[in-house]
């Protein structure tokens, strides 16, 4: 059941933003999109938003969530940021596929911990890392390492009208040609672009460098295929594994489990 | 006589997580101090087995603010450890992308984070009503600063152009032009900066410690050089763990460090104090304008010197770009990179001072150990330092505004929580 007191102050929904084990880029981009859309601190209350502001509110309609789950006890705080919000929006790549932050799940637990930490290991909280939707029902998502401002602007549009926010499922793919870039496997280098969400302009391609994957894997990508396409450009299964893994460690690891189980 | 207890649940207005806890009976400071309850996330351990060329887009992710910071010290020790020399251009490009970052993350603290507390507001947002042209101006110098930053590595937060060796993608003669005019006319906001920041009332408190910077010869270092402290001492970046000496301590919140004192200062104030006669003149006016003549103990006043170092490093992107407009700005090719076994430290003096990177690399090119060593951590022992010091003299103000004082302490270090927690000791209390 949801806290039936979130009525809003003069139409204006309340809004908090939290975060889990992230670098906070997103939540800094949120407040870069104030450079050119100041106009949105009139559209909502914000209520919570520790990075940037000392009151804090428990009343709030909407709630962004940016950071991965990565101890047993983020899963309480997640809950109860459910229990509170009408709608939970995942704020960049970390909250929605788990991010720069699943890249430990690779690697055994323990030997991770022991690298870190040595001796004092126990003393630290921790498990494999997680999206938030492994945790909690999650509404929307901004995807992206860090998010793109005007993508959230749109979100944001989207969720105060009661519409479904807008993000694209073709491949990057789409957006680079649009630019009118030369692709990058015709000069020698790799990108994960053709089975990557679009939505960010392209913008690592645009500015030389391949696509990183992450905004996640678009729905029924064609993976073989890309695999087929990195082995053309003389890149090795673990180079690939390596470019999928960088931000999609989770996924991967789910789906590796899910075909054993076949 | 009074208990006093002050336990600030997640300090705000600080990037990351940490706690205050105070508890002093009759007088006598029984526990003060500031501890991290980040969650942890273990990029030293996540970054072996990856190839040498994700490194600088790994760990870049360490932290929003200081992205292009981390990317760069990054490089650098890549750089050094597969023997690969950056160009001429690709210097200058890294030095005017790095004063970028400078001043995005000086301008979000100065006024985002500190300005509220002399505002008597709980964040910046109340501003927007109250005193629109100050937030105003804020936003404008961070979209250039941003800006600047675009314009090289495609972006501020987790640059993309980056890479070993050099860039991705180079700006053209036109966008330099443009961006030299706008930092011409950012010297109307720097200067109204200077006015409002030269009123604050910052508090009174005053406690010398070591203060530890990067130096060079022959400018105002950020990327490279050698390690100097205020006592005399002088590393090569190489010897860094001579410096940090990391030890755990018993109640610790953090991995401390400590040089020839019981604790050391990085960052804007380290760094002016170590090489202010090698700031810019406007930059060495400002100073003068806010009172500050080094060596300054007071670490309230870290924050206008950060204020200094936005005006360094506007004029001293004038001089780079102009630099760049002489030479001719051209598309290059970064070197080819010898896949080879090495290891390279590098170092950056990155907004909240000085940063360490340590790699060792195997023959595929893959990293099998890093160690990073992260400005907050540096400073976490003598923040401590200065609470412990700092509270007897306020202990008579009401519990109320002891809390803020202590915060307002906090966060003239500008501690980035996030940076820190890959390698922080968190206790539960």
């Amino acid at each position: 059941m949801r806290n039936d007191k979130s009525q809003t102050t003069n139409g204006r929904p309340r809004v908090a933003f939290f975060d889990f084990a992230c670098c906070e880029g997103c939540q800094l981009t949120v407040i870069d999109a104030l450079q050119t859309h100041l106009a949105l601190l009139d559209a909502v209350e914000i209520v919570q938003f520790r990075e940037a502001m000392t009151e804090k509110g428990e009343n709030y309609q909407i709630a962004f969530v940016e950071g991965s789950c990565t101890r047993r006890c983020d899963e309480a705080r997640l809950v109860k940021i459910r229990q509170q919000a009408d709608i939970i929006v995942a704020l960049g790549a970390c909250a929605h596929l788990g991010g720069i932050n699943a890249l430990k799940n690779l690697h055994p637990l323990e030997a991770v911990r022991r690298w870190v930490y040595g001796e004092k290991a126990d003393w630290y909280e921790t498990y494999e890392t997680r999206p938030i939707d492994a945790v909690i029902e999650v509404d929307a998502v901004i995807p992206g390492c860090p998010i793109d401002r005007e993508e959230f602007v749109r979100v944001v549009k989207a969720v105060l009208l009661g519409k479904k926010p807008p993000i694209p499922d073709y491949p990057v793919c789409v957006e680079c040609k649009l630019k009118e870039n030369v692709c990058l496997f015709h000069v020698g280098k790799f990108c994960l672009g053709p089975v990557t969400r679009a939505g960010c302009g392209a913008i690592c391609p645009t500015f030389g460098d391949g696509c990183e994957g992450c905004r996640g894997l678009i729905p029924h990508p064609n993976e073989n295929a890309m695999k087929d396409v990195l082995a053309e450009a003389g890149l090795t299964v673990e180079d690939i594994l390596s470019r999928f893994t960088m931000f999609n460690a989770y996924q991967v690891q789910e789906r590796m489990a899910e075909q054993e189980g076949k | 006589m009074t208990t006093l207890k002050i336990d600030v649940h997640h300090v705000t207005r600080v990037e990351g997580h940490g706690n205050i806890v105070v508890d002093t009976h009759n007088g006598e400071v029984k526990e003060c101090r500031f501890e991290v309850v980040e969650a942890p996330r273990f990029f030293e351990a996540f970054v072996c087995g990856r190839p040498y060329y994700e490194l600088c887009h790994i760990t870049s992710r360490v932290c929003g603010i200081c992205a292009v910071g981390h990317a760069t010290t990054s490089l650098r020790a890549t750089e050094k450890a597969l023997g690969v020399k950056p160009s001429e251009q690709t210097v200058l490009l890294r030095k005017l992308n790095f004063h970028g970052e400078i001043i995005d993350s000086h301008v979000l603290h100065t006024y985002m984070l500190v300005a509220p507390d002399f505002l008597g507001v709980g964040s910046v947002i109340p501003l927007v009503e109250t005193h629109r042209n100050v937030v105003e101006r804020a936003l404008r110098i961070k979209k250039l600063s941003g800006d600047l930053c675009a314009m090289i590595g495609g972006r501020h937060i987790h640059p993309i152009a980056m890479t070993v060796g050099g860039f991705t993608h180079t700006p053209t003669e036109r966008e330099l032009q443009e961006m030299r005019t706008r930092l011409v006319d950012a010297h109307v906001d720097m200067d109204e900066t200077v006015a409002l920041f030269a009123t604050l009332p910052w508090p009174e408190f005053e406690r010398e410690t070591e203060y530890i910077s990067l130096r060079k010869d022959d400018e105002y270092a950020f990327i490279d050089g050698v390690v100097v402290t205020s006592d005399g001492f002088s590393y090569p970046i190489e010897d860094y763990k001579k410096v940090t000496n990391e030890k755990c301590v018993s109640h610790s919140t953090a991995k401390w460090t400590h040089h020839n004192r019981e604790s050391y200062m990085v960052g804007a104030l380290a760094r002016l104090n170590n090489n202010f006669d090698q700031l810019h003149p406007r930059a060495k006016k400002a100073a003068a304008r806010m009172g500050l003549k080094p060596r300054v103990t007071n670490p309230f006043l870290n924050t206008a010197a950060q204020v200094v170092e936005m005006i360094h490093c506007i004029e001293d992107s004038i001089l780079i770009i102009d630099e760049l407009l002489t030479r001719g700005i051209q598309s290059e090719e970064p070197p080819v990179v010898e896949v080879k076994a090495g290891e390279g430290v590098g170092s950056c003096d990155v907004p909240r001072g000085i940063l360490f990177h340590h790699y060792v690399y195997g023959e595929d090119g893959r990293c099998t150990e890093a160690n990073c060593v992260i400005p907050t951590n540096q400073n976490m022992a003598n923040l401590n330092a200065d609470m412990r010091a700092f509270l007897p003299q306020i202990m008579d103000r009401p519990q109320e505004e002891i809390r803020l004082l202590l915060e307002m302490l906090v966060r003239a270090y500008d501690p980035c929580i996030s940076c820190s927690a890959h390698f922080l000791t968190v206790e539960f209390v």
